[in-house]
């Protein structure tokens, strides 16, 4: 089991929702945004772009931008300010995101 | 007497008040905001199936949140409120608003601007490694998801958020590694007389440290970071020089720092409005007087947007220059109540220059930050790029280095790197933050979807 960014310490009564990160099929929470989705389920959000390695967020309030991520139909969403739906599939590896 | 509504951009505490000020008069403003519901960050609403108590919630502003809510709530179906909706460009008397994948252009004739602020960040080596957040994101996760970002968390930095966030992870029950404080404990003893001129803010403030003390919590005072390092590509540790400065490793897996707060100022940009350095808050800002009025007819400011002063001053402000409006479309307004809003005002700004001195931003981190640090997050450029650029090709003005360099020109706009690039700059040339400019505000002010902007 992968260890997870964010730790859940309350509101942990919520129906659970279904979601696809990279592949893999992953739980979250109603009422998550994508990027606590994505971090009470692994450790990145995104690629940066220059080779440094993945980030995973940094203001969570949609102002540093560095939270935009991809889903698998190429809708691109800011993770801090979106909230997650049942069966919504997300991208976070440039590699997936270019089809290779 | 002018028909078209007044607008009022942001529904935070400033934000809010105006609106409501605006809807006791009998107007019906229309109230744009980013978020989804009002409240702002401070009083930011937990999303739509949460449970916890507004005292657990927001703790010893608890009765200002839910007044707050309320206010808003009560205006609600007498005003025209659009959440969900960014305004991305300001010109030629419109907002260019967009909701819902689609822009659309509303004519002015006077708005209320109460855009809010955010952390006030200095990178430094690692900064952009997962599991670091500034200290308000970090609050952001515990509200309103109802997570720790982390399980051993170190918080840096200064600023009154700095006790209060860790704090209130304290009593979640987050793992907190310590609460590390770059100013020293010296600066904040001097502050002292003018910190009591703040009454409950300070009392307040001692309350989250005594709390933190009496949990045995690591704290220390005047450190600086050396850098994060990391571990299978995320946070493992933070370095640290301590006051007598040695060297300590700290580890960690997650880090919420922050030196208080920055204006969002792109929006009064846009409007045309002076800029001034403001030697306090070591930001240009918007000019506006104590009623919120700008030297751009018919535009307001309002709330941390015009200068950092605290959501109480928003609250005030907001409905200062909410009255300022309809004084200036012919309304009579209560000259008591201005009065006694002003007088707030300035007791306020008397506060937060003590408060600015207890908790100095400490810019000589900016100034001798390493080469290798990436400065800007959005564009990957050091801050050895960002100086070997500036000063290979003269560029002694920021908007220059920031051309040259491409740092401060990502889809942030500055926001995060900007206050630590101006340092940076400056130092290199020796020259002083006010001598270098400021990072002008750019349309779209945050990004929108291809095509909606042409």
């Amino acid at each position: 089991m992968e260890s997870t960014q964010f730790q859940r310490v309350a509101e942990r009564d919520r129906p659970r929702i279904r979601l696809v990160i990279d592949g893999r099929s992953c739980e979250a929470l109603a009422g998550d945004t994508l990027l606590t989705a994505l971090l009470t389920n692994g450790r990145r959000v995104r690629a940066s772009e220059f080779g440094d390695g993945p980030r995973a967020g940094f203001c969570l309030m949609g102002a540093c931008q560095d939270c935009w991520v991809a889903l698998e139909d190429g809708t691109r969403l800011r993770a801090c300010t979106s909230f997650v739906a049942d069966g919504m599939r997300i991208v976070t590896r440039n590699d997936v995101d270019d089809g290779i | 007497m002018e028909s078209r509504p007044p607008i009022v951009v942001g529904a935070g505490p400033a934000g809010v008040r105006a609106a409501a000020t605006l809807a006791a008069a009998g107007l019906a403003p229309i109230v744009v905001d980013e978020a989804p519901a009002s409240g702002g960050q401070i009083y930011r609403r937990a999303p739509t199936g949460f449970t916890r108590p507004y005292g657990a919630l927001y703790g010893f502003d608890a009765a200002k949140a839910r007044r707050l809510h309320e206010a808003f709530d009560g205006i609600k179906g007498s005003i025209d409120y659009r959440p969900d909706t960014l305004v991305w460009d300001l010109k030629h008397g419109a907002l260019h608003c967009l909701s819902g994948g689609r822009s659309r252009e509303v004519p002015y004739r006077d708005v209320i601007l109460a855009p809010g602020a955010r952390d006030r960040i200095i990178p430094f080596p690692g900064w952009t490694l997962p599991g670091i957040y500034t200290l308000g994101g970090a609050q952001i996760a515990l509200k309103y998801q109802g997570c720790a970002i982390g399980r051993r968390i170190v918080f840096m930095g200064t600023g009154p958020l700095l006790y209060l966030v860790a704090y209130q992870y304290a009593k979640a029950g987050g793992g907190i590694a310590a609460v590390l404080d770059t100013t020293p404990f010296a600066a904040k003893r001097r502050a002292v007389p003018g910190l009591l001129r703040g009454g409950s803010t300070f009392a307040k403030g001692l309350w989250y440290v005594a709390a933190l003390h009496a949990r045995g919590i690591t704290m220390a005072s005047g450190i600086r970071p050396v850098a994060a390092e990391g571990k299978d590509a995320a946070v493992s540790a933070l370095l640290y020089r301590n006051a007598a400065g040695s060297e300590r490793r700290l580890a960690c897996d997650a880090i919420a720092f922050g030196f208080g707060l920055s204006s969002e100022t792109q929006l009064a940009d846009l409007a045309e409005i002076p800029f001034a350095f403001d030697p306090v808050q070591q930001q240009f800002l918007p000019e506006r007087d104590l009623a919120g009025r700008t030297p751009v007819r018919g535009v307001y400011l309002a709330g941390d947007g015009g200068g950092i002063a605290g959501a109480d001053a928003a609250e005030i402000g907001g409905e200062r220059a909410a009255l300022a409006l309809l004084e200036d479309r012919g309304h009579a307004v209560n000259g008591p109540r201005v009065a006694a809003l002003e007088q707030a005002l300035r007791q306020i700004a008397g506060f937060r220059a003590a408060l600015e001195a207890a908790f100095p931003f400490p810019a000589d981190i900016a100034a001798g930050m390493p080469d290798e640090t990436i400065l800007c997050r959005c564009e990957g450029v050091t801050a050895g790029e960002f100086r070997r650029a500036a000063l290979a090709l003269d560029a002694d003005e920021i908007n220059r280095a920031k051309a040259f360099s491409r740092c401060g020109m990502g889809r942030c706009q500055g926001r995060v790197c900007g206050p630590a690039a101006a340092v940076v700059l400056a130092a290199a040339l020796d020259m002083r933050p006010e001598q270098i400019g400021r990072l002008r505000g750019q349309p779209p002010v945050k990004p929108i979807p291809m095509g909606v902007g042409s």
